[in-house]
């Protein structure tokens, strides 16, 4: 029972990590590195508590799919918003992508933490938390009934809506990757934006949709995080390392979304393995939550020795384009 | 759109009475530089039409013009009979327009068939398999030799070749304009692509290549129409034409330019390249055989069609290049004698030699764009400073020389040198090097793209080089100024040596025809040995 209690905690700790990994997949394959996923993760998860908060403060009883549909508007709008931001800094204005990934990474993380200490404020509380239990349990609402009954159910069956929602989008990205004339677009563009462009493809709106789309699907991860791992209680800085872990989680699955489905559950089980082991003092914890990196680092020093060219990133990963003019 | 649809499997009936492509008295200019003036060109269905001339004659322009990628500033453009307006390569297709770019332009980790269909909007649903199946029956129909499902990566120069001629046909293409095919291929693999181009034009295909080898020419096209700097020199048939014609009418008349030359004082031999040999990672060699002398108080000219091996050359002599053979240097003051060969950059200054080398490419190997005059200067000189901090007083001042004498035109020292113009680039870098005093100048194209003054400026300063005593290798494109500048002039051709001749008696035609040489025969027998 506690094998099958370690893989369902596992899973739905890999699930922010799933969002994440494939919305910087979708980002990446456009040849855009956006390091900002951390922050627009956490933008995602804040936006959907502030909508939340706002719709439990006001209606008088709470409609079950508006509960629903509000913080999940509010998350969508917020992480867009961060996409935009990314897209006009590095596509059009064609600054470094590094620096705008990671000022985005401060950014977000502040935008939080700013709300989420204005929101605990109006609530009166004394520490920057939020608990928005309501809101949460209707997105923990189990989709299946068979989630309580043996270990099957326990492990596959007791999720949400947004877990499998989750790995419905990174099968349907990695069909459309590899088995559609956008996908292969896409990867193109990722790939040598100069011969896409002298085919006819607008490399710049390559660019833009895919970093708005991946930021969208990376700020799920932030709302399922608050919603469903954490109970609806928003505490600034709680999401912790999560996005760093779902970029990394982008190199174990060697940029394929359906990888990372598996590569996501191995994460977090990695996170959270520690808790299953007896007598643990803190710096022991620590160590063991350091095992995802390492394991990423493992890793990346195996696929660079076998130097297989479909493990790589997208050979234009982290370039501005600029159409070469005489 | 329909042009856009791929129209494989539709032989070409077009009116072969009609010429396919026609340019009228085409012009068009860069800034102050005109590339093509007052251009005309015919070519049927069922005809391969060549284009010929020097570098920088104006060849690709014009094909460029044709293909939608530049618009001509006058002139007009007909396709089949009518007159029509390109303006993108979208446009070019349109008109069953293709052309094969002499970088191709694809994605390396897809394979030949992504590649292909890539940007297309074909009616239907996205099927890579069929797609596969129109290019091979593409392959069976002109006699491709082509896996469809290949990677790129994975594929040889003449295969990464195919694939991008089988783009244009799969967008069903009728006209193919070729850009220096042959340029990457080996022989056995250009007489394979010869043959296709022969099936396409029996199939009614209208083809033009751009080529400056005069046996391609001669043994594949129907016309020739000749571009002598940017200029229109004629169209002959090629049935009626030999290579000593076409030579005369691709060099041109002599122009004097009145360059200052010395004789040589007391030449004595102080660079002696014995048979060196170079591969390029496929095989392909580079360099053959090549021996030579330099001697001190000369100026060598090395004239040849870019990329003959000119680059391989000067970098075995620097160190920056691996080859077989002996490259012997003559130590002036020591009366020594060390071979270079396979020595690093700092193992060649350890044993005193003073090589300075100018190369072709400033801003990448001569200088760092984003750095200052006084720290490009530094980056030559650095290792003379006996603390751990920078001693930037000497370097300061030499800037300040290189500034005043050369007259760079710059705001100030601190001025990174990407800021600055082609022509005071080229000033810094020359400055910097013939500061160190060099018994060897090595310089590549070193008036590419300056203007007349500062071209002239860079020949004063080789002259002065070789009154000092230094041996002075240069290596140009404007045969021109090989003639009036240097003592002699070592013509190269394909990698290997066609002769050395003495430039005081020397004539353009004479060296455009060892240029050009099919030098399968090898080249011993031509030029008088100076």
């Amino acid at each position: 029972m506690m094998l099958a209690n370690f893989l369902q905690r596992a899973i739905m700790q890999g699930i922010p990590l799933l969002y994440g990994s494939t919305g910087e997949i979708i980002t990446e394959k456009s040849g855009n590195l956006n390091l900002g996923i951390p922050g627009i993760m956490y933008v995602g998860g804040i936006s959907g508590v502030i909508g939340a908060f706002f719709y439990e403060q006001h209606a008088a009883s709470l409609n079950p799919v508006l509960a629903v549909m509000i913080p999940l508007f509010c998350s969508i709008l917020g992480s867009l918003l961060m996409g935009l931001i990314y897209s006009f800094l590095t596509v059009t204005l064609r600054a470094n992508q590094n620096v705008t990934g990671l000022a985005l990474t401060t950014f977000g993380v502040g935008v939080g933490n700013f709300f989420g200490g204005s929101l605990a404020k109006l609530a009166g509380s004394d520490i920057p938390s939020i608990n928005l239990t309501q809101t949460s349990g209707f997105f923990r609402k189990q989709l299946f009934a068979a989630g309580d009954s043996g270990w099957f159910g326990q492990i596959f069956l007791s999720h949400s809506f947004l877990a499998y929602a989750s790995i419905v989008i990174s099968l349907v990205t990695a069909y459309v990757l590899s088995h559609t004339r956008i996908g292969l677009q896409l990867r193109a563009v990722g790939e040598n934006p100069a011969t896409a462009d002298a085919a006819g493809i607008n490399v710049g709106k390559y660019k833009y949709f895919a970093t708005c789309i991946g930021s969208v699907t990376a700020g799920l991860g932030g709302l399922y995080y608050v919603m469903d791992y954490a109970n609806g209680v928003w505490s600034n800085d709680g999401f912790g390392d999560r996005g760093w872990l779902a970029i990394a989680l982008v190199i174990f699955a060697v940029w394929r979304p359906n990888f990372s489905i598996l590569g996501s559950i191995l994460f977090g089980g990695l996170y959270i393995v520690h808790m299953y082991i007896r007598n643990l003092d803190v710096s022991g914890q620590e160590l063991f939550k350091m095992l995802p990196y390492v394991v990423t680092i493992l890793f990346l020093i195996v696929i660079s020795m076998r130097r297989k060219r479909e493990a790589q990133p997208p050979a234009h990963l982290g370039q501005s384009y600029f159409r070469e003019e005489r | 759109m329909e042009a856009n649809t791929a129209n494989y499997a539709e032989p070409a009936a077009a009116d072969r009475s009609v010429p396919a492509i026609h340019l009228e008295h085409i012009t068009k200019r860069f800034g102050a530089v005109t590339a093509n003036d007052d251009v005309s060109l015919t070519v049927y269905h069922g005809e391969i039409l060549s284009i010929l001339g020097e570098n920088g004659s104006g060849k690709t322009t014009l094909m460029n013009m044709i293909s939608g990628i530049y618009y001509p500033d006058h002139g007009k453009i007909f396709v089949d009979g009518e007159e029509v307006v390109i303006r993108s390569p979208k446009d070019a297709f349109r008109y069953k327009i293709g052309m094969i770019h002499q970088h191709f332009k694809l994605v390396d980790i897809f394979t030949a068939t992504e590649n292909i269909v890539l940007g297309l909007k074909e009616e239907g649903r996205f099927s890579l398999k069929r797609a596969a199946g129109r290019v091979r029956k593409i392959c069976n129909r002109y006699g491709f030799d082509l896996d469809p499902n290949k990677k790129i990566y994975e594929m040889s120069v003449s295969e990464k070749q195919t694939v991008e001629i089988i783009k244009v046909l799969y967008r069903g293409a009728d006209i193919l304009i070729l850009d220096e095919p042959t340029a990457v291929l080996t022989p056995q693999e250009a007489q394979k692509l010869f043959a296709v181009l022969r099936r396409m034009r029996d199939a009614g295909k209208a083809i033009i290549i751009i080529t400056h080898k005069l046996h391609e020419v001669l043994s594949l096209s129907d016309q020739v129409t000749v571009l002598c700097k940017g200029r229109y020199a004629g169209t002959v048939n090629t049935a009626e034409t030999n290579e000593s014609q076409l030579t005369e009418m691709m060099v041109g008349r002599k122009v004097t330019l009145n360059i200052d030359r010395s004789e040589p004082k007391n030449p004595t031999d102080r660079l002696i390249v014995k048979g060196i040999t170079c591969k390029n990672r496929e095989g392909a060699e580079l360099l053959h055989n090549v021996s030579f002398t330099a001697r001190s108080g000369e100026i060598l000219g090395i004239a040849g069609i870019a990329g003959s091996g000119q680059r391989e050359l000067l970098e075995a002599i620097a160190g920056l290049q691996h080859v077989d053979g002996q490259i012997l240097y003559l130590n002036p003051s020591t009366n020594q004698s060390d071979d270079l060969r396979d020595k690093t950059p700092e193992q060649i200054r350890e044993l005193g030699v003073r090589l300075s080398f100018v190369p072709e490419d400033r801003l990448g190997m001569g200088l760092v764009g984003n750095m200052d005059i006084v720290d490009n200067i530094m980056l030559r000189s650095y290792k003379k400073g006996r603390s751990i901090f920078l001693e930037r007083k000497a370097p300061k001042s030499l800037a300040e020389k290189i500034i005043r004498d050369l007259e760079v035109v710059t705001p100030s020292t601190a001025t990174p040198v990407r800021r600055l113009s082609g022509g005071n680039v080229q000033k810094v870098l020359v400055g910097r090097e013939i500061a160190a005093a060099p018994t060897v100048l090595m310089a590549a194209y070193p008036v590419r793209g300056l203007d007349i003054n500062a071209s002239f400026t860079i020949y004063n300063l080789l002259n002065r080089q070789k009154e000092s005593g230094a041996a002075v290798i240069f290596v140009g494109e404007d045969l021109d100024v090989l003639i009036e500048l240097c003592d002699r002039i070592m013509v190269i051709s394909s990698g290997r040596i066609s002769g050395i001749v003495d430039a005081r008696t020397a004539t353009k035609e004479q060296i455009g025809l060892m240029m050009t040489q099919n030098t399968a025969e090898g080249g011993e027998s031509h030029g008088s040995r100076a």
